[in-house]
This record gives C-alpha cells, structure tokens and sequence, in this order.
C-alpha cells in the first residue's frame, strides 16, 4: 500500500473571516460583470464619435460647474465609506456608524444633484444617439448608486444591531467594494462625457 | 444535378467572382482532405477494438498509462500549420485583388435596397443622363461597374453569386461593390440579408451585354413614356397617372411618385415583382389584381379594376417599352 | 479569539454513524416545499437538463415543420409569417434555451462531484440561476405563444427588429426576454468561477482539473464578460422601440452597424461557451472507453483557454460583408484562420487517446468519438467562411446553417447524448440500454449527416438562408428534399433517446458506484450519490484518483479517509492555485429566497412588456425583499458575530 496524501490538520477559519469567504469572491465576479456593462457603454460612446464624425456630441463644453464638484464629492463618499468600514475593522462602532452613514447621506447627495443635472441638458434622450447614450448610461449609473446607498443603508442597520466584529464582517467589505465600484465607474463616465469633449473628441 | 444552378458561383462569369472560386476550391479540397484523413484515422482507431458491449465489457480491459503520444499533436499541428498558412496568404493576396472600389469605373449605379425591390439608378455626366429603373441591371461586358449600395429601410444585401459576392446595404451608410461580366448573359441575384416577409422573393438580375447593346439599352431608357395610340391605352394612361401615379414614377407622365419602383420602360423587363414572376400581360394582370396575395406582405395594394380598366391600363403599360 | 472562528476540523474513516449524521444535515424535504427550495446542485443540475430537453424536443419540432415546408419548392404549409417566427424561435430555442443550459445542467450536477466538494459555492444562487433560466424560457415562449415570437432571427438585426418595421410585441418578447435570462448566465458564470477556485478537494491543483472543469470555468468567464454586451443592446433595442431613443435610428445619428458590434462581441465567444464544455466531456469520457489517460492533457487544457482567448478577438468574421476597411478585415481574418490552431489540439488528442489506447464499444463512446469526426466537418466549415473573399459568397447561404449545425448538434448535441449514456448510471443508478443505445446513435449520426452533409452543397449551390420558400428552376429541390428525410430520421433518433431513458429511469440495470472503471472523484460515491456527495472530503494526489492501482501515483489520493466535517453542513474551502485547505465552509439550509426573487424578477419584465408599472414597481418591492431575506447576515453561516445582535 503506497503512502496516502492527507491535508496536514491545522486549525481553519469557521466561516467567512475578515474578507475570507466566498461571498468576496462573489462580490468581485459581480463586479467584474458589471465593470464590462459600464466597458461596453462607453465602447459605444467612442464607436458612435468614431463613426458619426464631427458634431455628434451635442454640449462641446460641458458644463463642469455642477458636475465636477459632485464628482469630488463621490469620490469623497468612498474614503468616507473606506473610514467606516475601518470603524468595523478596529471595534470603533461610532466611527463605522458614522462612516456607513454619511458615506449614504453623500450619496444621496450625489443622485439628487444628478437628477438636477439631467435637467440642466439641453437636450433628452430622444433628441439623438448621443443624448440617448448620455442618459442611458448615466441613468444605469444613477441606478447602481440607488442600489449603492440601499447597501451602505443596511450595512448601517446591522451595524447598529451589533452584527459584526472585527473578524465576522464580510458584508460590511463585500457591500463598502461595491460602493468603491460604483465610484470609479462614475470617474469612467466622467472622463468620457464631461471630459474628452474638452480634448476634441466626437466635437 | 449539377453544380451550375442560378445562384452557385463556381462557374463564375465575372472578374470578381473568378478569384475567388480557385480559392474557394483550394479550401474545399483541403477541408475535405482533412474530413477524409481524420475519418480515416477514426476507423483504424475503430479497427482495433478490444470490446464491443456495455460496462462489463469496458471494465474488462485493464487501464494501462499507454504511450504518452503528444507527438501526435505535434505533428498534426504542423501538419495542419501548413495548409493555414496557404490558405491565409492566399485569401490575403486574393482580399487585395476583389476588395474596394475600382479607380475608374465605366459606369456608375446607386442601388438602393427596400422591402422588398431593388432600385437602380444609372448616375450619368449630367442630370438629365441619370435615370432610374428597379430589379434589373444591365451593364456592359468586359467593363467595370462601380455598385454604390445603400439600405432603403432595413438591411439588405446585395449579391450576384456568378460576378461578385455580397456586399450589405446598411441605412446611414454607403457600401462599395463592383461587377465586371465577362461574357454576355443574364445573371441571377438575390438578397442575401434576411430583410423581413419577402426576404425570399427579394431577386434581380444582371443583364450584360455587348458595350453597343448596353449603349442603345441606356439610350432608350433616358427616352420619355411611349404616348397612348390608341383608345383603350388613353384610357389606360389616365387610369395608370391616377392610380398607379401614387406610389410609382413614369418619366414624361403625371405619375411621379416614388415609394415603388420606378415603371418607366416597364415592359421591357424581364420579371414582376423583383423576380416572383415572369413579365407577361397575364401574370402582369394577376400581378396588378393580387399583388398581395402573390407576394403577402408586399406595400402594393390589390386593385380592384373592372375587367374593362385592367385591359386598358395593360394596353397602356404593355408599350412601356 | 473565540472557539467557533477556529476549528482544526476532524480527519477519520467513513463510517456508517458518519454517513447518518451527514445524512440528517444534508437530506432536504421532500414534496413541493423541497421541490420549491431545494438548494442540492443535484437536483438543480438534474432540472437543468430535463428543462433543456424540453426546450430541445420543442425547438426540434418548430424545425421538423420548417423541413415540411422546404421539403419541395413552393410549398405553402406555412405563411411567410410563420416560417418567420418559427426560424427566429428555432434558433433563440437551442441556441440560449438549450445549448447552454444543458451544459450548466451537467456542470451543476458533475462539479461538485468532479471536484471532491459538498456543493457548489453559492447553492442558493444556483437554484436562483435555475428558477430564472425557468422563467425568462417561459417569458419568451409566452411570446411565441401568444403570436409575438421574435421574427428577425436569433441575431435579431436592427432595423427590421425596429418599431417601424417589426410594430408588434414581437421584438419586445425577445428583447426583454433575453436581458431576463442573461440574469441566469450571470450569476451562473459566477458561481462557477468561485466554486472551481474556492471549493476544489485538498490536492487538486489546477493541474489535476477534469477537462470538463476547464471548459466549464473558461465559458463562464467568458460568460460573466460578454453577456452585459448583449443584454445591453437588447435593452437599447426595447428603449428604441419603446421611449423613441435613438440608438440604432440613422435619422436620429444612431448605427445599426453598433448593434451587430455588440451582439457579436457577445455572439462569438458564446459559441465557444456552448462548445467547449461539451468538448470537455469528451476529453473526459472518450479516455474512460480508450482505457487510458487523456494524451496532452495540458496541452488540451492550454487550447481550451486559447480558444476563448482568440474568441474574444474575431467577432468581426460575422460581418465580413458590412462593408468594414480591409485592414480589419485581414486582422479579423487571420485571428479566425489561426483560431483553428487550438481546436486540431483537442482533435488530435482524441484521436491519438483512441489509436493509443484500447478502445471498447459503448454507445457513449460511439457519441464521443463520432463528435470528433463532426467536430472536424464543423471546424473545416468554419476555416473556409475565416477567408473573407470566400465568406462574401458563403455567408448568408445553407452552407453556414450546415456549419452551424455541425457546430451545435456536432459539438453540442451529440457528446451530452454521450454524457447522458455515461453518467446516467450515478445519477440515477442504473443503466440505459445498451442494444437500444446503439440504435439511438446510429439512427441519430445517419439522420444528422443525411440531412446536414448535403446541405453544404446547397449553400455551395446558392440557396440563401431564411428563405420561406423557392422556386422549381433553382436546382435545390432534391438536395432539400433529402434535408427533410434526414431531419426526421434524426428526430427519430431523438425520440430513442427519450424511450430508453423513460424506460430506464426506475427500471434500467442497476449500476455500481464506478460501473466503467472510470478514474475521477464522481465516481467514488454512490450511485445516485448521497445528497452531501462524499462522506469524507477526498484529498488528492493524481488527475485519476480512482486509477493510482494500476498508473501509480506517490503519494495516493485519499478516498475513504479525510476531513469529516459533520458538526454542521459544512465543507472545504481551499486555495485557488494549489487547494489548500483555507477555511471551513458553512452552507446554506434550503431557502424559498431565490424562488421567490425570481417571481420578483418575472413580476418586473411582465410589467415592462405591458406597460403596467405599477406591476412592475411592486414585483421590484418583492425582490427587493426576498434578497434582504437572503442577504441577511445569519449567525448560523457565520455571517455575523454569534456573541453579538
């Protein structure tokens, strides 16, 4: 009888700990997912400029007034959501509280000024391929920030029950990625349609 | 059977067709090799069976590491490199010679597809030397036709197997293709993009002839509608101004509408309905009667014409000449 | 540091006391409550299957009545209407509802068991892929059966999918219908990619990987990437049809060339996705008939991924004639030539594991080494339509729907028949006729050639695909007559198929634990295996656990010794490369949260279809709630901390 492989015994993590579990892994493949949604949206934001020629965006200078201090403010949001999750990670419950929520009230904020801005644009999505992109693209981002808020809102709750712990927690990372997720696809969106025009493209 | 049907292309007529065909048979003759030596290197495989049966008979022959046979995908690799290599070098060579538009054509078309016809403008030096006519066209052998294709309403796709291959006919854009007949005759084409209903019945045909014969076709078609001698023809070219003119054009008459095709010289083609049926008076009159019936789905309504206005108005379209 | 964040987890022998305590843990309800929130990969792979078949035999008849209308030229069995629909329905049937589902199916049932694990990553999750395929399949049937079957074929070019020329709910059945059932690809795809790289048996490294598993895991990559391309044209396609966007309209600056760039980009590479983990059975089952081990394991593993990853790169072969510059024609060109390269890996590592080895006859074998022969035939196929010179004529003509079908029913049909005669036996313990078995497969590869070997020479004789009819004087009368006479003789070997396993089902020759003598994990346990799959968790040592008597391995794989994990239902974790044990995992019980989510989910797209938004927003309450149900964190799975709440 030839010799048997056998795993050594030694001691294993019951359960998800720390980001250790599949739930993280699942998290990462949704976002790649999502992550090629928002790639192939911006394929067509380039194929439409490359193909249309010249004049096919409709605001050449788009307004950054608006748009790039909410921007700041998302990015802002993530450090902030960032703070909190380190709140879990340290046993600093007030902190986490404080970072979840704020990092939704901040994002809120960013929606609300979003609407505001969809109605800022002279033109709506039925006026040409352009206007339709812009607002299918941002109103699917609008959507994945809605879901963001709705994630960091019960991160919030079940902090305040005292779910988690500096070891039990995957929620609180798996859901605070998402909303990393949801920011760096909105600095994509940015660069593309508030500012490439500025660098001469489709104009 | 033969392999000579309408639309093959492997007798092709054309310069643009024929360079492909040697290509074509380059790669069949290799694909079919490969079916016949991989079928081949199956049956020995077969050949040397130890067990015909079910699981008792599978695990009756003892499982044995065997030779470890990688060389196998070596060579078949380097086997299979080669033709490759051939055929894409080939294709290469071959994509330079029948792609893009020629420099200096002899005659320039627009062709636009719709649902479910073809229209044909022939683009003259001035204006008044362009005409337009639907689902036939003609061009002189031995020159080079230039085809600049576009989409009427939905995708379509232009093809003449035995001169030239396809080329789509996409709205928003125009697509290049070219034709040069090498022998006089009439060549069969189809749509080849499905395009809704009548995708089937979307045909055309090519008809070239000698550069004289091209030079009279074209001459005649330029010539205004033949005038109405008699009675029944008068009356029939009023009814075809009132009726017919809503939707279709007769240069030289009232009829000037151009959501069909264009029936100047009408009876001069050869097919009804881009080649559902051949143009005779009688299938020309079951054509007008139940165009819906004939092709469903078709925009030309049924015309209810009495027995005496359908004989006058084929009086009047019959010398549409 | 508390005593339930670590555990060194037991390792012992199986054990009759073992295997009930297992038993209690694992063994779900019977009856409809456990039909409705079983989450046993079982199970669902085994719905996985029968759905896919019935969607098979109902695609399979829309094209037996298609062959009755082009058997003879003319014919007006159908109207151009319904020939329309029925093609489209044929092909959005095997193509999505079939092809890939039935592969999802075995890979649901095999991989846990392939892979020495208890279940996949996510069960839940992969009863909520199942309920969703379920639901958008009757989604888009209740098109078809209510008169608004998509009717633009399954690549479903714009503008003829458009509002003005296509009014009816048509295109919106198909549109919505396909952005629903990505859904279930998704999270398929992903609960794939986690389970092979989290969930593998200590030993397994990427290295000892069935085949199968490769094939399955790069399609789901490839899946999990090119699916948001599809389901967002279809989305732009409802928007344009719906709210008047302007995507594909050119009046309003929109492309219709976009929509193939997207359909396509998806397109190609599910092609692959649908071929390669059929490929993979083969590459798996063919060596248990040869005898012997797989030659070039690696090298078929290495081609299995190089084949997507050129994928990914020659979508453009399938728009050859839209009019693109010749420069991108070339590129696109040459990736299609060279992609051949990797798939004469995998031919000539069958046909060298035959020649090498020593093959007995089964009807399985017969399926799986037939396939290499159609494979080849589907491949040669393709290489000529790469040449973009000869795919000006080819395209568009009966040499692509033969190509395409050797493609599909070659590459797909015919090694899940295969896999259906070989692993039959665990998953139900018995047999299925050998005698009749033969029957099925000869009457099954000669109805299939019959029908689709002279089909290339029609296309070679110009008759266009999506034809309803054509005339007398084309000179395809016969070569279509004899298409229809084979596509019922094949039909008729379908039907053996299904008498065999409804005669075999609970009456067929009891089978063993490893009834072939095959080599991989699967075939360690019982047959049917128990529902936690392997009493103790194996640890291995070789790519053929269950051969190491007779090919030798050092040290040996453990099988009836290892990780006891009965205190919970639970299983191991392990390192993505090497498996390593990493973790214990702690599994879910049944739950009614991803049937219900997915009621939530049909509740949104039926609203969307009939403009009832108030159906729509309360559907999406629904869903919302029923994923707060399932995300909850729950102390029993270790979500939360137990001391805490």
């Amino acid at each position: 009888m030839a010799e048997q492989a056998m795993a050594a015994a030694r001691e294993l993590p019951v359960g998800p700990i720390g980001r250790r579990g599949v739930g993280w892994w699942g998290v990462g493949t949704l976002v790649a997912s999502e992550a090629a949604l928002f790639a192939y949206l911006l394929f067509a934001y380039f194929y439409y400029g490359a193909t249309a020629g010249t004049n096919w965006v409709l605001e050449p200078r788009p307004n950054l007034g608006v748009a790039l201090p909410n921007t700041l403010l998302l990015l802002a949001s993530s450090v902030v959501a960032w703070w909190g999750e380190r709140g879990v990670l340290y046993g600093r419950r007030p902190q986490a509280l404080l970072g979840f929520g704020l990092a939704a009230i901040m994002g809120c904020i960013f929606a609300l000024v979003q609407v505001h801005e969809w109605h800022t644009k002279p033109f709506t999505f039925g006026t040409s391929s352009f206007g339709s992109l812009y607002f299918l693209t941002t109103g699917l981002h609008e959507a994945h920030v809605v879901v963001g808020i709705l994630i960091l809102l019960f991160i919030f709750i079940w902090t305040a029950l005292d779910y988690f712990s500096p070891r039990r927690r995957l929620s609180v990372s798996a859901g605070v990625l998402y909303w990393h997720f949801v920011d760096a696809v909105w600095l994509c969106v940015f660069s593309t349609y508030y500012l490439s025009p500025y660098l001469g493209f489709g104009t | 059977m033969s392999l000579s049907t309408p639309l093959g292309y492997l007798d092709a007529a054309g310069t643009r067709a024929d360079a492909i065909v040697s290509l074509t048979w380059y790669m069949l003759i290799v694909s079919i090799a490969v079916c016949v030596i991989i079928g081949w290197l199956l049956l020995r495989g077969y050949r040397e069976v130890r067990g015909n049966g079910g699981a008792a008979e599978t695990r009756a022959v003892a499982v044995a590491e065997g030779p470890d046979g990688s060389r196998w995908i070596r060579n078949g690799l380097l086997l299979s490199g080669i033709p490759l290599l051939v055929a894409l070098v080939w294709t290469m060579v071959t994509l330079a010679a029948v792609s893009g538009p020629p420099p200096h054509p002899a005659v320039t078309l627009d062709v636009t597809g719709h649902q479910w016809w073809w229209e044909v403008t022939y683009v003259g030096a001035q204006p008044e030397d362009s005409f337009t006519t639907a689902n036939e066209i003609h061009i002189p052998v031995g020159a080079r036709v230039l085809v600049r294709l576009h989409g009427g309403d939905v995708i379509h796709s232009f093809w003449v197997p035995k001169l030239s291959g396809k080329t789509d006919m996409i709205p928003g854009q125009t697509n290049f293709g070219w034709l040069q007949a090498n022998a006089a005759g009439i060549y069969a084409g189809q749509c080849s993009e499905y395009c809704g209903m009548q995708h089937a019945h979307m045909m055309l045909q090519v008809v070239a002839q000698s550069p004289e014969d091209f030079a009279s076709w074209r001459d005649h078609q330029l010539q205004a509608a033949t005038a109405p001698d008699t009675p029944a023809a008068q009356r029939g070219a009023q009814l075809v101004e009132y009726r017919c003119g809503l939707c279709h054009q007769i240069r030289g008459t009232h009829a000037g509408a151009h959501s069909g095709p264009d029936l100047s010289h009408f009876a001069s083609r050869h097919t009804i309905g881009a080649g559902l049926l051949p143009n005779t008076p009688g299938t020309l009159a079951a054509w007008i009667e139940n165009a819906h019936n004939l092709k469903p789905g078709n925009l030309m309504p049924n015309q209810q014409l009495t027995g005496d206005d359908l004989s006058d108005v084929l009086a009047y379209l019959e010398l549409q000449r | 540091m508390k005593a339930a964040d670590l555990r060194t987890p037991l390792s012992g022998p199986d054990s009759v006391p073992h295997q009930a305590r297992l038993l209690k843990l694992w063994e779900g309800p019977g009856g409809l409550a456990g039909f409705l929130g079983s989450v046993d990969h079982k199970q669902i792979g085994g719905r996985y299957i029968v759905t896919a078949f019935i969607f098979l035999i109902l695609g399979g008849l829309e094209a037996l009545l298609m062959r009755l209308q082009l058997a003879g030229p003319d014919r007006t069995l159908l109207t151009p209407e319904q020939y329309d629909e029925l093609f489209s329905t044929h092909g959005m049937t095997m193509i999505f509802l079939y092809a890939s589902p039935v592969l999802s199916g075995f890979s649901n049932y095999l991989w846990p068991l392939l892979l020495g694990s208890r279940d996949m990553a996510f069960p839940r999750l992969n009863a909520f892929g199942y309920w969703v395929y379920l639901a958008s399949g009757m989604f888009l049937y209740a098109g078809f059966l209510t008169g608004h079957g998509t009717n633009d074929g399954w690549f479903n070019y714009v503008p003829y999918a458009s509002q003005p020329y296509n009014p009816g709910l048509n295109e919106d059945f198909y549109s919505l219908g396909m952005v629903f059932l990505g859904i279930s690809t998704t999270v398929g795809a992903a609960n794939f990619i986690v389970t092979a790289f989290r969930t593998r048996a200590p030993g397994m490294s990427l290295d000892r990987l069935p085949i199968l598993v490769w094939g399955t895991l790069t399609a789901s990559v490839a899946n999990l990437i090119v699916v948001p391309a599809v389901s967002l044209a279809f989305l732009m396609l409802w928007l344009d049809r719906q709210f008047g966007t302007q995507f594909f309209n050119t009046a309003g600056g929109g492309q219709p060339l976009l929509w193939q760039h997207l359909f396509w980009i998806f397109g190609h590479p599910w092609v692959y996705a649908i071929v390669l983990p059929a490929m993979g059975m083969v590459s798996d089952g063919l060596p248990v008939f040869c005898r012997r081990p797989l030659v070039g394991y690696s090298l078929v593993a290495i081609s299995t991924v190089a084949t997507m990853i050129l994928g990914f790169g020659v979508w453009v072969h399938h728009m050859f004639a839209t009019g693109l510059p010749g420069l991108g024609l070339s590129f696109f060109s040459a990736a299609s030539i060279a992609i051949t390269l990797p798939s004469a890996v995998a031919v000539f590592a069958w046909l060298a594991t035959i020649r090498l080895g020593k093959p007995v006859i089964t009807t399985a074998f017969l399926f799986f080494s037939s396939m290499i022969l159609l494979f080849v035939i589907g491949g040669v196929s393709g290489f000529m339509t790469a040449s973009v010179p000869v795919d000006w004529q080819l395209t568009d003509t009966y040499f692509i729907v033969a190509h395409i079908h050797y493609v599909l029913v070659g590459i797909n049909v015919f090694p899940v028949v295969g896999a259906i005669y070989f692993w039959f036996p665990k998953m139900r313990g018995r047999f299925l006729d050998e005698k009749l078995g033969r029957w099925n497969f000869w009457i099954m590869f000669i109805g299939f050639n019959l029908a689709f070997l002279p089909m290339h020479l029609t296309g070679l004789m110009g008759m266009p695909r999506r034809v309803y009819t054509y005339g007398p004087n084309m000179g395809w009368t016969t070569l279509n007559l004899i298409t229809s006479v084979g596509s019922f003789v094949f039909a008729v070997g379908v039907v053996l198929l299904v008498v065999n396993v409804v005669k075999c089902w609970s009456k067929g020759k009891t089978a063993s634990s490893n009834p072939w003598d095959a080599p991989t994990l699967e075939w360690s346990v019982s047959s049917p295996p128990p529902p936690y799959n392997f009493a103790v968790i194996p640890t291995v040592a070789s790519r053929h656990p269950l051969w190491e008597d007779r090919l030798g391995s050092a040290p040996r794989s453990s099988l009836d010794q290892g990780l006891l994990l009965d205190v919970g239902k639970e299983t191991i974790g392990t390192t993505a490369v090497d498996a390593e044990p990493d973790m214990i995992l702690e599994m879910p019980e049944d739950s009614y949260a991803p049937v219900l989510a997915t009621l939530g989910i049909a509740g949104v797209f039926t609203g969307m279809i009939l403009k009832e938004w108030p159906l729509t927003a309360l559907a999406a309450v629904v869903l919302a709630v029923a994923l707060l149900w399932w995300l909850w964190p729950r102390r029993e799975l270790r979500e939360r901390e137990p001391a805490h709440g």
